[in-house]
């Protein structure tokens, strides 16, 4: 078995994605930040680093937390999704 | 619905279900709202059912819950990168399924399970999230879902590690990367015949297997093997400090540990059909917040009512339990007509005769002693290094097995250090 990507991990689950997103970043504070736990703690590698920006997207969110907690600078603005939307489990 | 309810559960979860299951026996109208579009559609686990608390209050429980195997085959497995040291405890338990361990997949189970909550009287909404709560006069008095306010004279937080409600009402666990663990699991799905086969188990057994060492390349953590009916689940489960601190992502671990030589023939065949992340509570009763207030309870993972002792993180009867604790105090407070925090205290009187909070008191340095690093890298190594010299032959004079253990501790552990963990243990483990 050889390693899998990201995309292909997440495309194994089931999702029922909102035109909005549930977690938001703030950019500002981001910025500061030299530490950047929420490159490591994700499961889904929902957040990027790329040319000193952190981005963040929510489709492959598994509402862990892992983000929530590990963000010292309170830098994450987290949630569940709305009612109906978000991760599926079909094995859980 | 103007009227409200009686009580109102949060969260289809085990706890939740056996606390919305307990009342609606007695006769409580009560709601058991949940977020997933099914209950245990946002649920996962990396643990194993043990039957006798479900057994208590829904009798033969696994002749009729989707549960997937009896597990008769328990294994600890310590790994270094290409070698593994096994513990290996096989039974035949087929006499004794109340006390045996089940195998499960949470979104099956915890859907049977809010099944089993409506057939006895309880009204469930799932695909409904619990926004807030509603407050009059400074007690918590109902929920607020979707825009809707449901009034209730008491709510039971059973929303899990990140209960939102529980923070809501000044009972929110304090949560930090170093008293949390992040699972992340993958199900590998295998023909039935070639699971039995291959772990040695029979047509309704099950094998366990928990992994120590290179599986997490030495930091705070474990892994895990479960089979399933038609399935296998392997994951890692990581204290999220150690992920930060190393910059390791689990991800990484759990690929490095498919490729290991040992686990690699476990799910040889076998394709991943699903992936998962879910975060457990693993501070122990350091973390456990105040668990009621006036008008609402918090059972399970949102209280963090987690056993970690030195053989495994324990939550799926610790939620049962609690939920279980949650209920009979609301039915003693509507006995009473009054659902005031000085009722609702009895709820950690229960708990504490119970083995709920009777384990997270015994195992109180539990938490601290999994700090020592030593237990992933050194341990597991030095297991395989000396299995390998003490069961091989390489032609040169042969040494005894004390001779060849210290020759392998030197530059790794002192015979001091080595027994200072070994003092440490006999109470965490």
């Amino acid at each position: 078995m050889s390693d899998m990507t990201m995309e292909q991990r997440l495309a194994l689950n089931h999702y029922d994605v909102d035109t909005e997103a549930h977690i938001k970043i703030k950019p500002d504070v981001c910025r500061e930040c030299d530490l950047r736990p929420c490159l490591y703690v994700c499961p889904a590698e929902c957040f990027k680093f790329k040319e000193g920006k952190i981005s963040f997207s929510y489709e492959g969110c598994l509402e862990c937390g892992s983000c929530r907690i590990s963000c010292e600078r309170e830098a994450v603005e987290w949630s569940y999704p709305r009612a109906g939307f978000g991760i599926s489990y079909e094995y859980g | 619905m103007s009227d409200g309810f009686e009580a109102i559960v949060v969260g289809a979860g085990p706890a939740g279900c056996a606390a919305a299951y307990t009342l609606a026996k007695a006769g409580i109208e009560v709601l058991l709202i949940e977020r997933g579009k099914f209950a245990g559609g946002k649920n996962v686990t990396g643990g194993v059912l043990y039957g006798s608390v479900l057994h208590e209050l829904i009798p033969e429980f696994w002749k009729e819950a989707p549960v997937e195997r009896r597990v008769h085959r328990h294994m600890i497995s310590m790994l270094s990168e290409k070698s593994s040291v096994s513990i290996d405890f096989n039974t035949d338990n087929s006499d004794h399924p109340e006390s045996a361990g089940y195998t499960v997949l949470r979104a099956r189970f915890d859907r049977w399970f809010a099944q089993k909550v409506a057939e006895a009287g309880g009204m469930v909404i799932t695909g409904s999230r619990a926004d807030d709560l509603i407050w009059e006069d400074g007690r918590v008095a109902g929920i607020v879902a979707g825009g809707d306010k449901i009034p209730a004279k008491v709510v039971i937080a059973a929303d899990g590690v990140n209960s939102l409600l529980a923070d809501k009402a000044g009972l929110g666990v304090s949560l930090s990367p170093d008293n949390v663990n992040q699972g992340i699991k993958e199900v590998i799905k295998l023909p039935r015949q070639t699971i039995e086969e291959r772990f040695n188990i029979s047509a309704d057994g099950g094998a366990a297997i928990h992994f120590l060492g290179f599986c997490t390349r030495g930091v705070h953590g474990g892994g895990f093997l479960y089979t399933n009916q038609e399935s296998l689940s392997l994951g890692v489960v990581v204290q999220l400090k150690a992920l930060i601190d190393s910059k390791l992502k689990s991800v990484e671990l759990l690929e490095s540990f498919k490729r290991h030589p040992t686990v690699r023939e476990w799910i040889k065949g076998g394709t991943p059909v699903e992936y998962s992340a879910h975060l457990v509570p693993a501070g122990g009763l350091r973390m456990v917040p105040q668990l009621y207030t006036d008008g609402m309870l918090v059972a399970g993972d949102a209280a963090a009512l987690v056993l970690s002792t030195g053989r495994a993180l324990e939550g799926l009867n610790f939620a049962l339990a609690s939920g279980i604790a949650a209920a009979e105090t609301v039915k003693m407070a509507k006995e009473k007509g009054d659902f005031s925090q000085k009722t609702l205290s009895q709820y950690t009187g229960l708990l504490s005769e119970s083995f709920v909070l009777q384990d997270l008191v015994r195992f109180y340095g539990a938490p601290q002693f999994l700090d020592n690093l030593r237990l992933y890298s050194v341990y597991p190594e030095l297991a395989c290094s000396l299995a390998e010299r003490v069961l091989g032959v390489d032609g040169n004079p042969k040494r005894t097995v004390w001779q060849l253990a210290r020759e392998e501790m030197k530059g790794k552990v002192s015979l001091w250090q080595l027994m200072r963990d070994a003092m440490a243990a006999r109470k965490t483990i």
